[in-house]
């Protein structure tokens, strides 16, 4: 699309199908997420977003069809390869170790990497992010409240030095003034050069801040543009933004 | 059993600080009736329920203080005491104004006590007239005649409605008592009973003790068959409640020093005390008897199995069930390759092995069998899993027991001539001499807390709680969680077949039914009343049931209740769930986490938690808003 310098895509689904069963959950799903983006997916419920966010990050296997990460083919790799290759997930609803302290969380952010040094410099890093996050820092993270959640989530996502975010429902459960700070949180991490995939219901929020979208309807992609382009689309506006 | 005293200091331990301004009393008659009519029906159903398990009359023999006051009466004259002053208990606040305490207690717990006498007598009569004995085996002449106190039953029948009353009411009356008092009376109390009932134990270390005239004081406490002597109980009680009012706040005080220390001083007192209970632990069980070595050497057992099992279920949080095919397995290969009397299937040319060779054998043995069980039981979660592992526990035994096996393993027959372990030629460890099996136990236990220590610091340990914690998002962060859990299997199988190992050599013999699922049972109550997750709670957990309870096969200090094991294990599983879900040892930050909306609550009354403070934008926007008002 409007990425036509010759890099390769860092992270790609090429005629991705994948059943649970005999449900048949994403059909020919094919996209591509360059380096430095954020696009976003929508879609309404069992639409196939989350299985579309787990396929990418090797949680669920592709019945035909590859995923492609920095240009190699990933489909038959294990989570943990692609998350030393650079793919994170944000789970949805942030999912933190409720019980363990908000320093552990960070540090099982990171736990396929050795170099502590480099680790050390990641922790600042956040620290500095969110200067929040070191206060509650011997806390248990379910202790801590809703944004204070969503900061620990994201620095632990940070933790594994990504490329590229795959943030599933980031809004979801967050209370409306949360979510516009959240979205805030979203572009300070993409801007510091980290791509990101964010799965939303919210299609107004995210499209406000992607580069690009698609919208996924029972497993199929069946819009794919720039953000202001889906943002006038009058088809879109109809079914996800609410206005007739 | 006599935790009256702890009770109610127990799950209020949160709340220190009563407020200063006192309510005045309520009125004598302004009772919640219903409260005390149910708390009174609950005491007579529980009064009736443990006269009719039989306790009484089993225990009856048993002196406690010669010759008035036996073991069977205590186990019914101490719970309307105790209900009489738990009926009037209420939440403290802090910073909240409570009622200050008057007749309008005492006299609940007299309403209490005395219908819960009623049940005695109405069961005294009911015993008299008609004959239940079919449904209700303990349904007895001996029961009739221990509740009318050897005498006709008409004096039965009327004599429990006054002696609950009176019970009760003391229970309502420790209302009235100031702290001090009370707790010197719960004190005075408590070590009465706690001598009384670890007479045998005493006894014995006695005798470890002779040279420092122990003999003499023993003598002089207990009486010749069994009980302490009149004199001897009220010495005990003015001993007990002196340190109550003295020595106590010294000991306090003294832990509050510790606990104030911090860094290396706070290390280097750790490692005072680390070495001090190493050396009690090596220099002790030379003065101790026969009888105290045994049940430390059971405890010890007990402690490799449930540190083994607390890695798994505390640690990974991966309920198994079927934890004692480890053990099995550590035991059966221990015997077999030690033994001269193995099952008739082996070859004749096979030797018999050193303990210590053996035990190669054992570890290799027990980590596949952790691999090869862990692998398909490790797919499933939380109830699934448990119920594959307590099949898998059951097929191990039952192989065992079979006649494909039966050659190799003697089948019920099982494996016996296993000689003790030679140890460098200097001693020979066997169950007769449970003083070497201790050191034994201890030195593998020394071994597994060592190793408990370091896993659960290390990047494994980490791993294993983020499991725990949610697997799903563990797996999404790189985490091996297939691998991970599979040597959470692996080395709680390999701690459990040291047990087992030196459980052969201890007994000389195994059998099938050595290995029943009723042990696993045991080591996970141990692991979850310790305290999971908790290297210092599981040693205590094994000291309390295994040492003074009794282990599935061995018998503990009480060594009566040997019958009522089970229900006590119950009913104590039960109470720490509702009171204590953190163990008898807890880790201090997961309390804080199961106790947190009591602390907020607290703080919220306090005033340290603005419901208008700087955080109104997100702090209340989940999880403690439930506890804040609006």
């Amino acid at each position: 699309m409007s990425d036509t310098d010759g890099a390769p895509p860092l992270l790609e689904m090429r005629g991705v199908n994948t059943h649970y069963g005999a449900v048949h959950i994403l059909k020919d799903v094919e996209f591509s997420i360059y380096p430095g983006e954020l696009v976003c997916l929508l879609g309404g419920n069992a639409s196939g977003k989350s299985t579309t966010l787990k396929t990418l990050l090797g949680m669920v296997a592709p019945t035909t069809g590859d995923v492609l990460l920095n240009g190699e083919i990933v489909t038959d790799e294990s989570i943990s390869y692609r998350v030393e290759r650079g793919v994170t997930m944000v789970p949805e609803n942030r999912r933190l170790f409720k019980r363990l302290s908000v320093k552990d969380n960070l540090e099982l952010g990171a736990f396929l990497r050795s170099d502590r040094s480099a680790i050390d410099a990641d922790l600042e890093r956040i620290f500095e992010m969110f200067p929040r996050v070191k206060e509650r820092l011997s806390q248990k993270a379910g202790t801590l409240s809703g944004g204070e959640q969503q900061m620990v989530a994201m620095g632990r996502a940070l933790m594994s030095d990504p490329k590229v975010l795959l943030m599933d429902e980031p809004s979801m459960g967050l209370a409306p003034a949360l979510v516009q700070t959240n979205f805030e949180l979203i572009k300070q991490i993409h801007s510091q050069g980290v791509a990101i995939f964010v799965v939303e219901q919210n299609a107004n929020m995210a499209l406000s801040i992607a580069d690009r979208g698609w919208v996924l309807q029972t497993g199929r992609v069946v819009l794919d543009d720039t953000a202001e382009a889906l943002l006038a689309n009058p088809h879109l506006r109809a079914s996800y933004l609410g206005e007739t | 059993m006599s935790t009256e005293d702890r009770g109610p200091s127990m799950s209020t331990a949160f709340i220190e600080e009563p407020s200063d301004e006192e309510l005045p009393a309520r009125r004598m008659l302004d009772q919640d009736w219903r409260k005390v009519f149910n708390y009174g029906l609950l005491l007579a159903l529980v009064l009736v329920f443990v006269a009719l398990t039989n306790m009484p009359v089993n225990l009856d023999h048993r002196m406690l203080i010669e010759p008035i006051f036996s073991m069977g009466y205590l186990s019914l004259f101490w719970l309307p005491a105790v209900f009489g002053l738990v009926v009037c208990r209420e939440p403290v606040l802090a910073g909240m104004p409570s009622h200050a305490k008057g007749s309008r207690e005492v006299l609940a717990g007299s309403l209490v006590g005395l219908i819960g006498g009623a049940g005695l007598s109405v069961l005294t009569f009911l015993l008299d007239n008609f004959n239940l004995r079919d449904p209700l085996v303990n349904w007895s002449p001996q029961l009739l005649e221990l509740l009318s106190f050897q005498r006709d039953t008409a004096f039965g029948i009327a004599i429990w409605l006054p002696v609950g009353l009176v019970l009760g009411t003391f229970g309502g009356l420790a209302h009235l008592l100031s702290a001090t008092v009370r707790r010197m009376l719960s004190w005075a109390f408590a070590s009465v009973i706690a001598f009384a009932i670890f007479e045998t134990v005493i006894l014995d270390l006695s005798e470890g003790f002779a040279w420092l005239g122990a003999e003499w004081l023993v003598e002089e406490l207990y009486f010749i068959r069994g009980g302490l002597t009149m004199h001897g109980a009220a010495v005990l009680a003015v001993v007990g409640g002196l340190f109550a009012a003295f020595g106590r706040d010294r000991a306090h005080r003294a832990k509050e020093r510790f606990d104030a220390l911090e860094g290396t001083s706070r290390t280097r007192a750790n490692a005072i005390g680390l070495l001090v209970v190493a050396a009690a632990l090596v220099i002790l069980p030379l003065f101790l008897g026969g009888i105290t070595n045994e049940l430390l050497a059971n405890v010890g057992l007990f402690v490799l199995l449930a540190l083994g099992l607390n890695i798994v279920v505390g640690l990974a949080g991966i309920l198994d069930l079927g934890y004692v095919a480890f053990f099995a397995i550590g035991g059966y290969t221990a015997g077999i390759l030690t033994t001269t009397n193995r099952g008739e299937s082996w070859p004749d040319w096979m030797p018999q092995f050193y303990w210590g060779t053996a035990l190669v054998a054992v570890v290799i043995l027990a980590a596949l069998a952790g691999l090869f069980i862990g692998a398909p039981v490790i797919r499933m979660r939380g109830d699934y899993l448990a119920i594959v592992t307590l099949g898998f526990g059951e097929i191990i035994r039952l192989l065992f027991l079979s006649d494909w096996l039966g050659g190799y393993t003697g089948a019920a027959q099982g494996v016996t001539n296993i000689p003790g372990v030679q140890v460098f030629g200097l001693a020979t460890v066997k169950g007769t001499d449970p003083r070497a099996v201790f050191y034994l136990v201890l030195f593998f236990c020394a071994i597994a807390i060592y190793v408990s220590w370091r896993l659960e610091r290390s990047r494994l340990g980490r791993a294993w709680m983020a499991i725990r914690e949610d697997e799903s998002v563990a797996e999404a962060m790189g985490i091996n969680t297939v691998n991970a859990k599979l040597m959470a299997f692996v080395v709680g199988a390999v701690l459990a077949s040291f047990s087992g190992a030196i459980l052969a050599a201890k007994v000389g013999s195994v059998f099938p039914n050595s290995f029943i699922i009723l042990v696993s049972i045991v080591i996970l109550v141990v692991v979850i009343v310790g305290g999971m997750g908790n290297i210092a709670g599981v040693i205590v957990g094994s000291v309390v049931l295994i040492g003074i309870l009794g282990g599935p096969r061995q018998p503990g200090l009480l060594q009566e209740f040997s019958e009522y094991k089970l229900l006590i294990y119950g009913v104590l599983l039960i109470w720490m769930m509702l009171k204590r879900p953190e163990g008898l040892v807890p880790n201090v930050r997961r309390t804080r986490e199961l106790h947190q909306d009591e602390y907020l609550q607290d703080a919220w009354l306090r005033g340290e938690i603005d419901a208008d403070s700087e955080h109104t934008d997100d702090s209340h926007s989940n999880g403690n808003t439930g506890v804040l008002p609006a």
